[in-house]
């Protein structure tokens, strides 16, 4: 018996609708554990969980370690900078290192895209990809589909745009694929220099101008603008692009309904989303932020069950002890 | 080893041990003062359910009721795997200096009980918690005990209780089944 969708979790690319569904209800119960006084449940005791983060993140890495801990996970972080990576260290070297201590998963994130996968690949310990350059970061995919869910409940057929930098936004592509596998319908909005070329091919639409898809959308996930990204022109300026695209106050009033607001943070206020949306009655982007570590429980639950070898294992000896049978 | 299901209690005989068992958590708890119904999931819960109810038409009282889902105190996480979707917990009241009753179908290795103990002792500290089983099976593997027990029955490893409650599983009724029919 291996965990429900394998030894890590590298992407929402590679997972069905019902791997994702899975993650999203076993979240469900994870965010009473977060209201209760003794905000701690002992599901992952005796667990080491190395948080091994080669870019900046606040959100993210707390939240990962808010999840482990509430899980009762021995947790350890190591950034790039004071550390042996900044004497030259390779990733794989730093993590067999970290191996040979004898830890049982690695969050990772890496500005390279494709590291998680790599690293993945050459150590056992389950692998969760906490942003791989701009390729996936499914956790946060998996946070704003369950904050979705909360409002729409199903999610086929609910309209769902993403605007701004899809261009070096890991978080549209995980956004994308398990949106689109739950039948929901995906739309992406922002400058063409910041389309990624061929991103129709994943089955989303287009809208080139922001009332537009304000006007389709049950839903804007609005994205940062990756200025630490941009290696080149891509758009006039920070100015511009909120004149432009900037969802504002006024913008959304001209829309026939309530539309719902994500922004997987940190924001950019007066650029891409003005502050009276982003704090506004329709805007949910601080149940995002709770339902991250209920997300990340539910994912580092479901890889730390079930290693085979232990499994058969335990066949072989007493009585498991389940209690009233093997109904489950 | 028994090859065929045998019916232990059908859905009239159930409801006759849980209106016992109702009168007796009354007496135990000597009234319903304090007392605090907390059902384990899943089908503890529907039974914790039904003995509320029962005590609320003897009693005149309706008690507090809860539901714990003991997936995440469990010790068998890394053997089994991981549970498919884990039940909701619901323990809103202050437990401190309050009488909990745990309520599950079967009493067999006392793991799960154990596990209960465990997740009540991080909501609170009550002045006591006793145990009723609608089916105390033996092979106990712990030193647990049930307080109040429906019915004692001897299995064997190889068979397997199971409490069907119409609520869940569209009838009600105990039966013993083959391991292997599973």
């Amino acid at each position: 018996m291996t965990a429900a969708f394998g030894k890590d979790l590298l992407g929402l690319e590679s997972l069905t609708g019902d791997q994702i569904r899975l993650i999203l209800d076993t979240a469900e119960p994870f965010k009473e554990i977060s209201e209760r006084a003794i905000k701690k449940v002992p599901a992952l005791r005796g667990s080491t969980i190395v948080n091994l983060f080669f870019e900046n993140s606040t959100r993210t890495r707390i939240s990962f370690e808010f999840a482990e801990k509430r899980l009762s996970a021995d947790t350890v972080n190591v950034s790039a900078a004071g550390s042996s990576v900044s004497k030259g260290e390779t990733l794989v070297d730093t993590a067999r290192n970290l191996e040979a201590m004898r830890i049982d998963m690695v969050v990772i994130r890496h500005s390279a895209s494709g590291a998680a996968q790599f690293l993945a690949e050459r150590i056992q310990s389950n692998v969760i990809n906490a942003g791989d350059g701009t390729h996936e970061h499914p956790t946060q995919g998996l946070l704003d589909i369950l904050t979705l869910r909360d409002r729409f409940g199903d999610l086929k057929g609910r309209r769902v745009c993403i605007c701004g930098d899809i261009l070096h936004s890991r978080v549209a592509r995980s956004n994308i694929w398990g949106l689109t596998k739950l039948g929901a319908e995906v739309a992406v909005c922002g400058p063409r220099s910041l389309l990624p070329n061929a991103i129709d091919e994943l089955g989303v639409r287009i809208f080139d101008r922001i009332e537009e898809a304000i006007e389709w959308a049950e839903a804007l996930n609005v994205l940062r603008l990756q200025f630490e990204r941009m290696t080149a022109g891509y758009i006039p300026s920070a100015r511009e692009y909120n004149r432009v695209f900037g969802i504002s106050r006024e913008r959304l009033d001209r829309a026939k309904r309530d539309v719902l607001i994500l922004h997987p943070g940190p924001m950019n206020r007066g650029v891409e989303i003005d502050s009276d949306v982003a704090d506004g009655p329709h805007s949910v982007i601080l149940d995002q932020v709770t339902n991250g570590v209920a997300v990340r429980m539910a994912v580092l639950y479901l890889l730390a069950g079930g290693k085979p070898e232990l499994a058969e294992a335990a066949k072989g000896g007493s009585a498991r002890g389940r209690e009233s049978g093997d109904r489950e | 080893m028994t090859t065929k299901t045998t019916t232990v209690l059908d859905a009239r005989a159930v409801e006759r041990t849980l209106k016992r068992m109702s009168v007796e958590i009354v007496e135990l708890n000597r009234g319903t003062d304090n007392l605090i119904i907390v059902g384990i999931q899943r089908r503890g819960v529907q039974l914790a359910d039904r003995l509320v109810r029962m005590i609320e038409g003897g009693e005149g009282v309706t008690v507090p009721q809860g539901s714990l889902d003991i997936t995440l105190y469990r010790d068998d996480l890394q053997t089994v795997g991981p549970r498919p979707v884990v039940g909701p917990t619901y323990l809103p009241w202050e437990l401190d200096g309050k009488h909990i009753v745990i309520v599950d179908d079967v009493l067999y290795t006392g793991r799960t009980v154990r596990a209960a103990l465990d997740e009540l002792a991080d909501f609170g500290r009550p002045a006591a918690i006793s145990l009723a089983v609608l089916i105390d099976r033996g092979g106990r593997e712990l030193p647990i005990h049930a307080d109040v027990i429906g019915k004692k029955i001897d299995v064997g490893q190889g068979e397997r209780v199971d409490v069907l409650v119409a609520e869940v599983d569209e009838r009600t009724e105990v039966v013993i089944v083959p391991k292997s029919a599973a």
